[in-house]
């Protein structure tokens, strides 16, 4: 909370009193798409030390910053502890947790989903950029500004925006999270493949009741590992700890450790042989 | 060769069967029941009740992943097993062979021979269909009385309490599940279930139910002459093993259906698992009769060996087991006796918030660790059962108490304080003084 308030509110609002550029130090590309827009950056370069020291901030966020919190904390400490959209996922969002869709189906799409916005937003900085730098509005074979035009109508204002909140009641409080945020998606793949986080499930003592899996908002069958003695090692788990502190058996923990062995084997205490 | 197995029980027990049959071999699997199409968590009746979840939320596969594994499910009742023609003959009329049968058929309630037993608005819980019916049972009532203190029992006060229901419960024993638990701990929790507005009459028992014009229920008589007015009456006074269907036929059972090491029992080619199961040899520290989610669980996974080539005697490891009293969580590992034995020490340590306690207990003359009791501390499943398996000591599991802590990162840690009162109870076995 202290973190969310200093750096959301406080820092920005006085670098707007100071009449310097609003930069919100938090707020991390590719989720931040307009962070490598021409506007954005002249803004920046245009203030001095203070703009490039801003500049330098994001980029080293983005490239060190973001896998080495990944790596210790896991993604949560961007998703659940930092990120406003999280933020109001968390508050207003909560009474519809419940309701994200925990199929298989359902996890196929949203890989297919978020990997897509990942990739549509890297190609389109990209395009920004190139402009940026060359002056030509042609990148490959789309237009620069149309593309990113594009991206902020449709992913933007469309999807983080209207379908983001609005859909609450209808696919949990976190389908924007789930579905289409690229800095969860980027996040994500950094927390499956390499970090120290996971959530460990205690011995043999699920009951299989399904709480955990009704309450995680990010549509995880928790139980599906829980039940069969496996730790939960997944992309889109935002850490919010609602499993665990649902379960009524103590059978979920999330915890950083060893990065070895985090996969854990399948395994239920209980049998000798 | 390809064998047919049928399965009888969709339970845990049975389903873990299936699994475990399917992913060691391509047999032919049928699992026939008669409770609900699908398996579903029993242990979650509670939660659908108090709204915390929907029905569909219990079922933990999803309905396609029977078929895609090629379990076949039958929704009917078996009524006979033939078990010369290798046989079961169904409620529809069909009569299905098998090669190798497994019994999961589960408990059922128990009840005796209360006045006004089979009155409306009488009832246990065990099944689904008995959550439903509770469900119409207990609609604009205002008060209700739970008979049993037991895991159920308590669930059903819980259930009842979260509609803002009026609960009295009539417990048999000098205090709350003390026929489980140690007298100290079997006090704290009778105290937290008061303090969540239940009428709790220990040392009470049911001796009547009274009915009203319409048969419906309307006050229950308490064995010293209370009598308490009442519109639903939940019996919870354990279960026994689904077994009455058997009568007649050749399978030998007592209180169960009775197993060898194997599970197979006295029939070739029929196996039993779960809780209609009594075993005909004795394991060390555990029943001949264990009703519990996770025994269920682990014979489905032995028997499935067994059956598919590989046979492997039932040999389950320490005890363990867990429940939840409205707000405490409770874990046990190993043996705490419900009594003090002449061989045993035991120490108990409770939070002065009356919410979290600490039991353990080791021989007195080895020092063997031999069971602990845990209250609102979550622990490692892992730890204790590697610690009890390995003859660990009493020493050890106190120095190592901060290892087996399973609670959530932030949570307050409590084993500075446990250990300083074991110490002062304990001045033997302060770590300076031990090996003198
Ligand atoms: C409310 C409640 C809460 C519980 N909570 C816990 C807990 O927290 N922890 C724990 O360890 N245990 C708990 N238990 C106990 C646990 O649920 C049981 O030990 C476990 O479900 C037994 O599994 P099973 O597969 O042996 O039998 P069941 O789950 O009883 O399955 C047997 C199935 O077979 C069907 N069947 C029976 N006879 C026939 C027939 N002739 N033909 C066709 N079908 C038939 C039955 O209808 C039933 O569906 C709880 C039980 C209840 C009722
Ligand atoms: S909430 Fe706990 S006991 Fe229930 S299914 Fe999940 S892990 Fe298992
Ligand atoms: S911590 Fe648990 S509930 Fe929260 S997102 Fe991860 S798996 Fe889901």
């Amino acid at each position: 909370m202290f973190f969310q308030t200093c750096f959301a509110f406080l820092i920005p609002e006085i670098l707007v009193r100071l009449n310097k550029p609003y930069f919100d130090f938090k707020n991390i590309w590719p989720l931040d798409y307009s962070f490598f827009f021409d506007s954005r950056i002249n803004e920046l370069l245009a203030n001095g030390t203070l703009g490039l020291f801003m500049l330098g901030w994001g980029i080293a966020l983005i490239i060190l910053g973001v896998p080495v919190l990944v790596y210790f904390f896991g993604k949560r400490w961007y998703c659940s502890w930092v990120c406003g959209c999280g933020g109001l996922a968390e508050t207003l969002g909560d009474p519809y947790r419940q309701l994200s869709n925990k199929s298989l189906k359902a996890w196929k799409i949203e890989r297919w989903m978020i990997h897509s916005v990942l990739v549509f937003s890297v190609v389109m900085t990209a395009a920004v950029l190139y402009t940026y730098w060359t002056g030509a509005s042609w990148f490959f074979f789309v237009d620069s500004y149309k593309l990113r035009e594009v991206y902020g109508a449709w992913i933007g204002a469309g999807f983080a925006g209207v379908v983001g909140t609005g859909f609450y009641p209808v696919m949990g409080n976190r389908v924007w999270c789930r579905f289409g945020c690229p800095l969860a998606a980027y996040l994500g793949l950094i927390q499956r493949f390499k970090s120290r986080f996971r959530i460990t499930t205690n011995g043999g003592q699920c009951i299989s009741c399904g709480n955990c899996s009704t309450y995680c908002e990010m549509g995880i069958d928790v139980r599906w590992y829980a039940q069969r003695g496996q730790n939960i090692v997944r992309s889109s788990c935002v850490g919010c700890g609602i499993c665990s502190s649902v379960c009524p058996r103590g059978v979920l923990n999330l915890e950083v450790k060893n990065e070895k062995g985090r996969l854990g084997k399948e395994e239920l205490i209980g049998n000798t042989n | 060769m390809k064998k047919h197995i049928v399965i009888i029980g969709n339970g845990i027990a049975g389903i873990t069967a299936a699994r475990h049959i399917r992913k060691l071999s391509d047999h032919s699997i049928t699992v026939i029941s008669s409770e609900t199409r699908h398996f579903f968590s029993r242990t979650a009746l509670m939660y659908i009740y108090m709204g915390h979840m929907k029905f569909e939320h219990t079922k933990p596969y999803e309905d396609w992943f029977w078929k895609k594994n090629k379990i076949d499910l039958v929704f009917d009742h078996v009524e006979r097993i033939d078990t010369i023609e290798k046989k079961v003959s169904l409620k529809s009329g069909e009569l299905m062979a098998y090669d190798d049968l497994i019994i999961a058929t589960g408990s059922k309630s128990n009840t005796y021979d209360w006045p006004g037993k089979d009155l409306k608005g009488v009832q246990g819980l065990y099944s689904y269909p008995d959550l439903q019916n509770m469900e119409e049972n207990t609609k604009n009532i205002r008060h209700a009385v739970v008979v049993g203190g037991g895991l159920i029992g308590i669930e059903v006060a819980e259930m009842l309490r979260s509609r803002d229901i009026g609960v009295t419960m009539l417990v048999r024993e000098k205090e709350f599940w003390s026929n489980v638990l140690p007298e100290e701990e079997a006090r704290m929790i009778g105290h937290h279930i008061r303090s969540h507005h239940i009428d709790l009459r220990l040392s009470t028992e049911l001796k009547e139910i009274i009915s009203n014009t319409e048969g419906h229920v309307k006050k229950v008589v308490t064995s010293s002459g209370d009598s308490i007015d009442c519109q639903f009456v939940a019996l919870c006074v354990g279960v026994s093993p689904n077994i009455d269907w058997l009568t007649g036929s050749a399978i030998e059972t007592n209180r169960g259906i009775l197993v060898d090491q194997f599970l197979k029992t006295n029939i070739d080619h029929i196996f039993a698992i779960g809780d209609c199961v009594e075993r005909k040899y004795e394991l060390p520290g555990r029943k001949t009769i264990e009703q519990v989610w996770y025994t269920g669980r682990m014979m489905g996974e032995v028997v499935a060996q067994t059956i598919c080539g590989n046979p492997m005697p039932y040999e389950p490891g320490p005890w363990f087991n867990s429940a939840k009293f409205f707000d405490i969580e409770y874990q046990t590992y190993g043996n705490v006796p419900n009594q003090t034995e002449n061989n045993l020490n035991g120490f108990y340590w409770e939070h002065a918030d009356g919410l979290k306690a600490v039991h353990v207990v080791w021989e007195k003359d080895s020092y063997r660790f031999v069971g602990i009791n845990t209250f609102g501390i979550r622990m490692r499943h892992a730890c204790f059962d590697a610690w009890l398996q390995s003859d660990k000591n009493i020493h050890y599991v106190m120095d190592h108490l901060a290892e087996a802590n399973f609670d959530p990162e932030f949570f307050d840690r409590y084993e500075p304080e446990i250990l300083e009162s074991f110490y002062k109870t304990n001045s033997e076995m302060v770590p300076e003084r031990r090996n003198a």
